[in-house]
């Protein structure tokens, strides 16, 4: 087994161990969220050694290079010595500009950071508390179009940071905040290919950000953006997807319902049953399309398999999702 | 001197051709889908890119061990020559749709065949 070294300590990994869960068993508090090695929360870096490529994976090149890894999905084959990277590192400051309740779950939450931040939309940033905790959050804005950062906040049943989002936050308010982090972003190398947008929740927002960021680059190919929710206020931002699918002819927004009844539907004019599965039905074969699945995990886990078996190549699949942390602490039968 | 296998067969660009027909042709088959992870689909795509590398006769650092190793829990749960060979004929027909010509996917067919005693744990 390897041996890392942290704050002048050796420790000795059991076998199956990551080097988060060895740290934490040796007393070190070391922040984390997802232990997914999606939100990056518990970012680390190695002074000697050679972290394994998996720990690496979703790291930028340059972040690579400087030995950043993820303790929390990593398995290291050889010694390690490792260091926790100072805030200055990773962290600045944003400053809380606009939080509008859209409806009595979901608010929206603008930012300002003192020099803009080099960004795509449908990427995350991870914000945090003054008492540490820390969550991540996808980008609907995008930085051609916006001159704020936004964020869309569903508050959950025991969700410490989104009740707090919901219920306190203030503008004016001061967050640490650290990013652009993913892969879950238009790319225009293809301004003709179609592209499919599943989310679900607020997965909306990056997808909100993805479509107005391939609309705003003159992408020409057909986008679908499906958006579910199983209930009708689930479906928020409705007006400002249909007035974008007005002004833009190649742009599709179908609003999917899994849990109302006819009448409700029918009002909004939504589709019944799941966004992933109307989506696929809708367009069963995939080959060549660009695909973005962004919201709970089970459901980008579901549309990945479909999608990849209507024809969408894996690279050509991207996705973002959401881990929530204070759900995931309640025991589940 | 003759090219290798790996070579004549179009080397890393034929890996990355045949790895998504590959894994979509073994998920679409019941009697063998279960055995292959969904939940970490990239994952799962980069082992069958090593797999296949090594089939193709390319670069690998895979030693009889590590097959032994990595599907032990899958005989456990009943893997057995019967699956071998439905994902031994998956991959013969990514190969053939592929237009690799006969004699090479007899050498594949070969290599791949030559792990089945450690992917079988026997």
């Amino acid at each position: 087994m390897a041996h890392i070294e942290f704050a002048a300590q050796q420790h000795d990994l059991t076998p199956d161990e990551t080097v988060l869960e060895c740290l934490e068993r040796a007393g070190h508090d070391i922040p984390f969220s997802c232990r997914t090695g999606v939100c990056l929360t518990c970012l680390m870096r190695v002074s000697t050694g050679t972290p394994p490529s998996p720990s690496q994976a979703g790291l930028r090149e340059s972040q690579k290079e400087q030995g950043y890894f993820l303790p929390c999905v990593c398995h290291p084959s050889e010694d390690l010595e490792l260091v926790s990277p100072s805030d200055a590192e990773l962290y600045g400051r944003a400053i809380v500009s606009e939080v509008t309740h859209l409806n009595d779950s979901i608010c929206r939450v603008r930012l300002r950071t003192a020099t803009p931040l080099f960004y795509h939309a449908g990427q995350f940033i991870n914000l945090r508390r003054d008492d540490g905790v820390v969550r991540s959050y996808s980008l609907a804005s995008v930085p051609r179009l916006d001159d704020t950062l936004e964020l869309h906040i569903k508050r959950l049943g025991g969700g410490k940071m989104s009740n707090w989002i919901y219920n306190d936050l203030a503008v004016g308010t001061a967050l640490d905040m650290q990013g652009p982090n993913g892969d879950c972003y238009y790319i225009g190398m293809e301004p003709a290919r179609p592209l499919l947008l599943i989310g679900n929740g607020t997965g909306l927002a990056p997808l909100y950000g993805i479509a107005r960021d391939a609309l705003v680059d003159g992408h020409k190919g057909p986008m679908y953006l499906y958006h579910g929710s199983r209930t009708a206020k689930g479906l928020y931002y409705g007006d400002e997807l249909t007035a974008l699918a007005r002004e833009h002819e190649n742009f599709h927004y179908i609003p999917c319902l899994s849990g109302e009844e006819d009448d409700v539907r029918g009002a909004l004019g939504a589709e019944q049953g799941r966004a992933e599965a109307v989506a696929m039905t809708a367009h069963s074969d995939l080959a060549g399309w660009g695909i973005y699945l962004c919201g709970y995990p089970p459901m980008v886990l579901t549309a990945k398999k479909l999608a990849f078996l209507a024809g969408a190549a894996l690279h050509d699949i991207l996705a973002d999702p959401y881990e929530m942390q204070d759900l995931r602490r309640i025991p589940r039968e | 001197m003759t090219d290798s296998l790996y070579e004549r067969i179009g080397g890393a660009d034929a890996v990355d051709a045949a790895v998504d027909l590959f894994y979509r042709k073994v998920l679409t088959d019941a009697d063998v889908s279960h055995f292959f992870d969904t939940t970490d689909m990239d994952g799962q795509r980069a082992k069958q890119k090593s797999f296949l590398t090594m089939a193709f006769g390319g670069p690998h650092e895979y030693t009889g061990q590590d097959m032994r190793t990595a599907h032990a829990k899958l005989v456990e749960d009943g893997l057995n020559d019967s699956h071998f060979d439905k994902v031994a004929g998956h991959l013969q027909a990514t190969l053939e749709e592929l237009g690799v010509d006969a004699g090479a996917i007899g050498e594949v067919m070969a290599i791949a065949g030559s792990t089945r005693d450690d992917v079988l744990n026997r």
